[in-house]
């Protein structure tokens, strides 16, 4: 009983947000798998054996090696995946990052897929417009991703600025902005002379940003590409560079950023509570408007990470669509409570489940967007988090209040279930 | 311009009943973001409905004796599916925010996630593609001069051009129900009770008035008037198809009500107003205000790109301007706790 007066970790706050995190995720994966167990069993097109398998690669999709040659899947350690891995991850952590900044401040910013793409359109002009050979590739490369990042910015804060000074709902103003940008980018690109032309098997894209102007001519080979730092001998066979440690250095610093520093008290003071924060000297209006063109900021340079690795195309005619990674930022802050470090973790279990969706599509008849329904449950459930979160600690205090000694009451780790290595690394980060 | 009319309604009255489906939430507390997804899911539901009918021997032989009655039934039979599961798909906004008090903007953007991710998927596991079509089912649903029994090519002078012939009943359902359910709201004790749950809920729980059980009503109304307006959405602009997005319509409708102060006129003005702007971002190319073979707006010169944002800069200008002014239910987004005064 005298236990009490230091918390176990099983009862401190920081142990109930991560539990509820924690169900979220697992209940997210066990609704996919019920999903596709349900839909293989009702469907003509696929087997039992079939639907289990779905039901497998659900769960441990990371692990999958393909399948031998009896047509059953293997299982080990894939460099490939978790090597695409952490590189599909490098632009979820940015926008997360984006949106767990936003929220600190009071603000819902769904507009990350707008600047997403602003970010994309002024890392691609900067980077392909310098002719190869006038400036250090090194120059061209931090150029490219600076004038990505200001563009996020200026995009970002034109939704700030309205909620500011005008009082227009923040979420309204950003999907306005999302559409508006989606327009303008596509504008841009189709009036500009950037359009692949070279590699035209495929039409609609733009030049990667390892062709380089010389004389007029897209060349090939002769542009920039993000370092790789021996991380491909690490992953062979997979598309990751240095972006996923830019990203984690990121976090570190808006964690800094966040908790050791007066502006990001302040900002989470506006968040607060706006009209205490101004009562007590704080600019509010100046603060919504930093923290969205920081948000802004972030998301772009998720763009610019992606786009600046040299192997990806982007595909210019986007104004029907907006980029997914934009709205998986959504995901990734509300899975991470809003936490810079814990950002890191809930995107690459995001990338995880984009991985596990691609070994969907092609081992089994089950599609990609699978993993879209497991991150709307998750999302769904974080809505309540805190519903989780009161029932847990209601229960340890009920059963703190008892007067029998009871030996740790506490209810069973998940770990039965986490049987991916990423959802244990995830819990390791989020003790910090 | 009788084009220019039918292209706007086809356009103004999803937005218009959608918008109506936002004000019958926030009116009873419940800020319902989710209109988007619940949208996707009834075009989903709506055009999986028609293809399954289409493919039973009773339409094959009413399409065949060229009974239009029952085909416009099925248009009907297939408004009301999308309505009854957009209507189930809301109670999962409903629950979380009304039960287990979470917090509105996530859960609806929840459902907007959940909706196109569960239709893309069925409809790949359907269709094999990502788009799910039904054949040609918006040509038998619209009403021609045909289906009047009237003779090909018989003028019926303005007004019969521009409002009885190439237009889909489901546009007329749509203003019924729209008309029907303003009054439901303003002119009626149930309205009124359920617009007291969204400005002061602890005011209405102490006359008697069940707070959860009409914000219940509210949603599910809301859910079932917004998938009725996505099937609508689909069928009348998207050709009866479904692929997981209803180009942020959804969103539009929200800011349609927003511009409208949660007022039923104003919002069918709105929508109007809107309606034309996404009218001319779609055809711009091909409208002739004057009628003198002359396509004004073309001759401009002006990007398509710029006429496809319009609607949405002309958005985000008319908020700056109305939201000064604008007067939302007090108590949306607000949990209702009995306890806290």
């Amino acid at each position: 009983m005298k236990k009490n007066d230091q918390p176990s970790l099983l009862r401190r706050d920081g142990t109930a947000k991560l539990l509820s995190s924690l169900i979220s995720i697992v209940v997210g994966l066990l609704v996919g798998g019920i999903v596709v167990l349900v839909v293989g069993l009702t469907s003509d097109n696929i087997s039992t054996s079939g639907a289990l398998e779905g039901f497998e690669l659900i769960f441990a999709g990371i692990l999958s090696t393909g399948r031998d040659a009896a047509g059953n899947l293997t299982w080990g350690f894939n460099p490939a995946s978790i090597g695409n891995m952490l590189f599909r991850a490098t632009p979820i952590i940015m926008t997360g990052l984006s949106v767990a900044v936003a929220f600190k401040t009071g603000l819902f910013n769904i507009g990350a897929p707008g600047q997403y793409l602003m970010g994309t359109a002024a890392t691609l002009f900067v980077a392909l417009s310098i002719p190869a050979g006038a400036l250090p590739g090194w120059l061209v490369w931090i150029l490219a991703f600076l004038a990505g990042c200001a563009a996020g910015a200026i995009w970002g804060a034109i939704p700030g600025l309205v909620k500011a000074f005008l009082n227009i709902n923040e979420v309204l103003a950003c999907i306005m902005t999302n559409w508006i940008a989606a327009n303008v980018v596509t504008w841009l690109f189709d009036s500009s002379n950037l359009k692949n032309v070279v590699e035209s098997t495929k039409s609609g894209y733009i030049y990667k940003t390892t062709f380089g102007l010389v004389d007029g001519q897209y060349v090939a080979g002769r542009g920039i590409a993000t370092p790789k730092l021996g991380l491909d001998k690490l992953f062979p066979g997979s598309q990751i560079n240095a972006g996923i440690i830019i990203a984690i250095i990121a976090a570190i610093g808006m964690y800094i950023l966040m908790n050791k520093t007066t502006l990001g008290y302040e900002l989470k003071a506006c968040g607060a509570n706006r009209h205490a924060a101004r009562y007590a000297g704080i600019r509010d209006k100046r603060n919504i408007v930093l923290s969205m063109a920081i948000a802004g900021a972030l998301a772009a340079s998720g763009a610019a990470l992606y786009y600046l690795s040299g192997n990806t195309e982007f595909f210019w005619t986007t104004y029907q669509s907006l980029p997914a990674e934009g709205f998986n930022g959504i995901p990734v802050a509300l899975l991470a409570l809003n936490n810079p470090i814990g950002v890191v973790f809930a995107g690459i279990f995001m990338a995880m489940l984009r991985i596990v969706g691609l070994q969907l599509t092609n081992l089994t008849a089950y599609n990609e967007y699978i993993t879209d329904v497991i991150i709307s449950v998750i999302v769904y459930l974080s809505a309540f988090s805190l519903v989780i979160r009161m029932f847990l600690t209601s229960r340890k205090k009920r059963r703190a209040a008892e007067p029998k000694p009871e030996p740790e009451p506490e209810p069973e780790p998940p770990e039965e279930k986490a049987t991916e290595t990423v959802v244990e690394e995830e819990k390791g980060g989020d003790e910090k | 311009m009788t084009f220019l009319i039918q292209q706007t309604l086809l356009y103004a009255i999803p937005l218009m009943i959608v918008a109506l489906a936002g004000v019958f939430a926030e009116r009873s507390g419940i800020i319902n973001l989710a209109l988007e997804g619940i949208m996707i899911f009834g075009a989903f539901i709506g055009v999986l409905f028609v293809r399954l009918m289409s493919e039973s021997s009773a339409f094959l032989a009413a399409k065949a004796a060229g009974d239009w009655l029952s085909l416009q039934g099925l248009e009907l039979l297939a408004m009301l599916a999308a309505a009854v599961m957009g209507a189930v798909f809301s109670l999962l906004l409903s629950f979380a925010s009304i039960n287990l008090r979470a917090d509105q903007t996530i859960g609806g953007t929840a459902l907007n996630l959940m909706a196109p991710a569960l239709v893309l998927f069925f409809v790949r596991v359907i269709a094999n593609q990502n788009t799910l079509f039904s054949v040609d089912a918006a040509s038998w649903f619209m009403i021609k001069r045909s289906t009047l029994g009237i003779e090909r090519g018989t003028d019926l002078g303005f007004f019969g051009n521009t409002f009885l012939v190439q237009i889909y009943l489901a546009t007329y359902i749509c203003i019924f129900l729209f008309v029907i359910l303003s009054i439901v709201l303003y002119k009626t004790r149930f309205g009124l009770r359920l617009r007291a749950c969204g400005e002061n809920p602890h005011a209405a729980d102490s006359l008697g008035i069940n707070v959860s059980k009409m914000r219940y009503v509210g949603t599910t109304i809301s859910g079932a008037l917004a998938g009725m307006g996505g099937f609508v959405y689909s069928l009348t602009t998207a050709n009866c198809t479904a692929n997981g997005d209803v180009a942020g319509f959804g969103f539009l409708a929200l800011a349609v009500m927003i511009f409208g102060n949660w007022k039923p006129l104003n919002i069918a003005f709105a929508s109007i107003l809107f309606g034309l702007f996404k009218c001319i971002a779609a055809a711009y190319t091909s409208i002739d205000i004057n009628g003198d073979g002359v396509f004004a707006l073309s001759t401009l010169g002006i990007s398509p790109h710029f006429y496809r944002m319009l609607p949405y800069i002309i958005t985000l200008l008319v908020l700056a301007f109305t939201s000064k002014s604008s007067r939302a239910p007090k108590a949306e987004g607000i949990p209702y706790d009995k306890s806290k005064r």
